[in-house]
């Protein structure tokens, strides 16, 4: 791997951690995985991904730690 | 060949611990550097990780690769979601570090280093790891269920209702106490005045999460990270301010409020917060503060690694009688209560049994990330425990000891602090408040203080400059409200559903938690709740801390004594008894532990200790027609023997909650030896499909 690609594949790494440390996955793996188990069905867009995962998370309150 | 090399090389690493840790353990007289303490961290923890972890994966639990995890089952790419086992590791470690291993080893530092050091490294070992790990492989083998579910399951129905309770009672005293930490930093005291810079700064976190979350709704839907860094250099700026505000004449002033004035100011916005949309305020400032207080651990870390500090703190403090003016009670079995996040925390039980379990790809990722997670967490709390031992010992006590013992001014201060053996001086406090920018250091209990101070004195090191102390001061206090003010919010979130759920159980109609009075009545009272041991906190004599946070510890160890018990019934009903010991033996301690502090806290006829004796010796002052200090009047008097019998009362519940788990732990444990055949509620084998 290039230097530059690997600066790019950590980049990536650390946006990924970045998103689901509060709550929001990989939006990329899950529009994977709906045009490969549900190709009928429209994914939502990353908005509404978004929307759903923060309502998902705080929507109950979340008990966190101390 | 090779394996011979790999033994020689761990056995060499064992004997460089073993030197490191005999050198923490019996330095007498000078002081020691940090580093030697970070070492036999380390050692210590990655021994623990390579052999104990691996014994407990591969021979007790018998973690299964080819058995396909919940996330690889139920992939939906929400909820479920197979990940790379690094952004598993940082999902987890992020959720469990909060500000407890920050302030916990912190509040034990008045026992010395060595105690706390101890406790954190053999606790997270034995204690604290095992039971992150257990409980994630036992949520991975139940489709991600909670702990409450799984409590349900295995141990019984009024088992898990009773765990319910004792979690809603954790998380109003969490609530309380991490409020007070927020209060404790900023208040006036007595003839001192607050800190208008630490309240302004603190202040400012509410319009810019505010702004923050009308940008992420509106402007740009779901831009995370872009958002996170336009709010961090706000915050930054908003400290800045913050120094300029202080110096003013006119607004410096408004801006320093006494505690009770803060605690109604808390409760008030603990209330609104919760009620608001979370997209508006929750979330946005859930995203700052957790970049935040990784960012926070990273600056601390760097801090102890370059700078090494010298430890200034002796290794065992006269303190470990009970006399100690930080909190009451002796090193057993108050010390590992005192330490709960870092060593063992029940809450994570609660983590480990939530988001990580949905996405773990592969069931043997569990050690790596339920059982190497906890180890992190505790080093940040030996690092904590580090940042405060550096201080000088009569800076620490100046902030953590309240002003019923040693006063309200830096003379008394100094002097009463000089008679315990720790020398200082008037003026080196004074000097201390002026480098921090802050008119006083005095009576700033629960950790968050102290930790800044020790945090900028280590890092001024690094990076020296004019107003860079006050700079590092101020960014630890408001890293540490934005996360505590995060808490709140989520926290009364929680507890407000789970009212709704309790009293819908009397009265249906409060189920629906659309309704606006279901949710109002429901948020009323959980504010209710963690409000009224705030203020008590917050008019306590003893300074609050003094009382809270060992009911705290008490609520969180009980939690995690109930988590173990459960692991405990779960490795009998999957008929692996021989490795009982295993969680077995944290078990017991955590048992023991809660039940003689619980039963100190109660019973003990020390008024400093026992709740009981104290609201005896007020309301036999009363009978007599006599005022005790700090009581200024009847009412006052009648107050403090009140809010006594109350404490006593909660910690009785608590004692209660945990001994009943432990003997629906035994009948269903009793119940699966009957059967020769594995009882556990494992959701049934499914095969990981090779290389899907």
């Amino acid at each position: 791997m290039s230097a530059a690609a690997s600066v790019r594949s950590a980049w990536r790494w650390l946006r990924e951690l970045g998103r689901l440390i509060v709550g929001v996955p990989s939006y990329e793996a899950y529009v994977t995985h709906m045009r490969a188990q549900h190709p009928d069905a429209t994914p939502m867009t990353y908005e509404q991904f978004f929307e759903n995962r923060l309502e998902a998370r705080y929507g109950k309150g979340r008990s966190r730690c101390c | 060949m090779n394996g011979m090399v790999s033994k020689l090389g761990w056995g060499a690493f064992a004997i460089f611990g073993a030197a490191c840790l005999g050198v923490v353990a019996l330095e007498r007289g000078e002081s020691i550097n940090a580093i030697w303490l970070v070492s036999a961290a380390i050692a210590v923890l990655t021994i623990a990780y390579r052999f104990y972890s691996r014994y407990i994966a591969v021979t007790a639990l018998g973690l299964d690769a080819n058995r396909a995890t919940p996330a690889v089952r139920r992939n939906d790419g929400l909820d479920f979601v197979p990940t790379n086992k690094w952004v598993v590791y940082g999902h987890h470690f992020a959720a469990i570090a909060g500000a407890g291993p920050l302030v916990g080893p912190v509040l034990a530092a008045q026992m010395g280093y060595l105690p706390g050091t101890l406790w954190i490294l053999f606790g997270v070992v034995l204690a604290g790891a095992v039971q992150d790990f257990i409980i994630l492989f036992c949520s991975l083998r139940r489709d991600g269920r909670s702990l409450g579910d799984m409590i349900r399951s295995e141990l019984g129905p009024v088992a898990g209702a009773i765990a319910m309770v004792g979690i809603l009672m954790i998380m109003i005293i969490l609530l309380a106490v991490l409020g007070l930490v927020v209060v404790k930093a900023l208040a006036s005291t007595g003839t001192q005045p607050g800190s208008p810079w630490g309240t302004f700064t603190v202040a400012m976190t509410i319009p810019i999460a505010l702004l923050m979350g009308l940008y992420l709704k509106f402007l740009r839907p779901g831009r995370v990270l872009e958002m996170s860094i336009i709010g961090f250099v706000l915050l930054m700026l908003s400290i800045w301010l913050g120094g300029v505000v202080a110096e003013d004449p006119v607004w410096g002033p408004r801006f320093s409020f006494d505690g009770k004035a803060l605690a109604w100011m808390m409760i008030a916005y603990g209330f609104v917060a919760s009620v608001i949309p979370v997209w508006l305020l929750l979330a946005p400032r859930d995203y700052l503060s957790t970049f935040l207080k990784i960012g926070t651990i990273l600056l601390l870390a760097l801090a102890i690694f370059v700078a090494a500090p010298n430890l200034q703190m002796p290794a065992v403090t006269k303190f470990i009688d009970g006399s100690g003016p930080v909190w009451s009670g002796s090193l057993f079995p108050f010390l590992f209560i005192t330490i709960a996040c870092g060593a063992v925390s029940g809450f994570h039980a609660l983590i480990s049994s939530g988001t990580t379990p949905k996405l773990v790809a592969n069931e043997t990722e569990a050690r790596f990330i339920g059982y190497g997670g906890m180890l992190m967490e505790a080093f940040v709390a030996i690092m904590a425990l580090i940042a405060a031992c550096a201080l000088q010992p009569g800076v620490y006590f100046a902030m953590n000891a309240p002003a019923g013992i040693v006063g309200t001014t830096v003379e008394s201060a100094a002097q009463v602090i000089s008679s315990w053996g720790f020398v200082i001086t008037p003026e080196m406090l004074t000097q201390t408040a002026k480098e921090i920018g802050e008119p006083s250091i005095l009576g700033r209990a629960g950790g968050a203080p102290t930790l800044a101070v020790g945090m900028a004195q280590i890092l001024h090191g690094l990076v020296s400059g004019n107003g860079m102390m006050a700079f590092w001061y101020h960014y630890a206090i408001l890293f540490e409200a934005l996360f505590i003010l995060t808490t709140i919010d989520a926290g009364t979130r929680v507890g407000r559903f789970m009212i709704q759920d309790l009293l819908g159980t009397v009265y249906p109609p409060m189920r629906h938690t659309e309704s606006w009075t279901g949710n109002l009545v429901a948020t009323a009272l959980c504010v209710a709740g963690w409000g009224y041991f705030l203020y008590q906190g917050v008019v306590d004599p003893l300074g609050g801390v003094n009382t809270l946070w060992p009911l705290f510890g008490i609520a969180n160890q009980m939690l995690a004594a109930i988590a173990l018990v459960f692991a405990c019934v779960v490795l009998i009903k999957m008929k692996r008894e021989k490795y009982l010991w295993i969680p077995a033996l944290p078990t017991a301690w955590l048992v023991i532990c809660t039940v003689t502090a619980g039963w100190q806290k109660l019973f003990h006829e020390n008024p400093k200790i026992g709740f009981l004796s104290n609201a005896k010796r007020f309301s036999d002052s009363l009978a007599k027609g006599e005022l005790l200090a700090p009581a200024k009047s009847v009412a006052e008097m009648e107050r403090i023997v009140f809010n006594q019998y109350v404490d006593a009362v909660l910690c009785a519940l608590f004692l209660l909650v945990v001994l009943s788990v432990v003997v629906f732990g035994l009948l269903a444990a009793l119940k699966a030896r009957r059967t020769d055949q594995p009882t556990a509620q494992e959701t049934p084998f499914v095969a990981l499909a090779p290389s899907s």
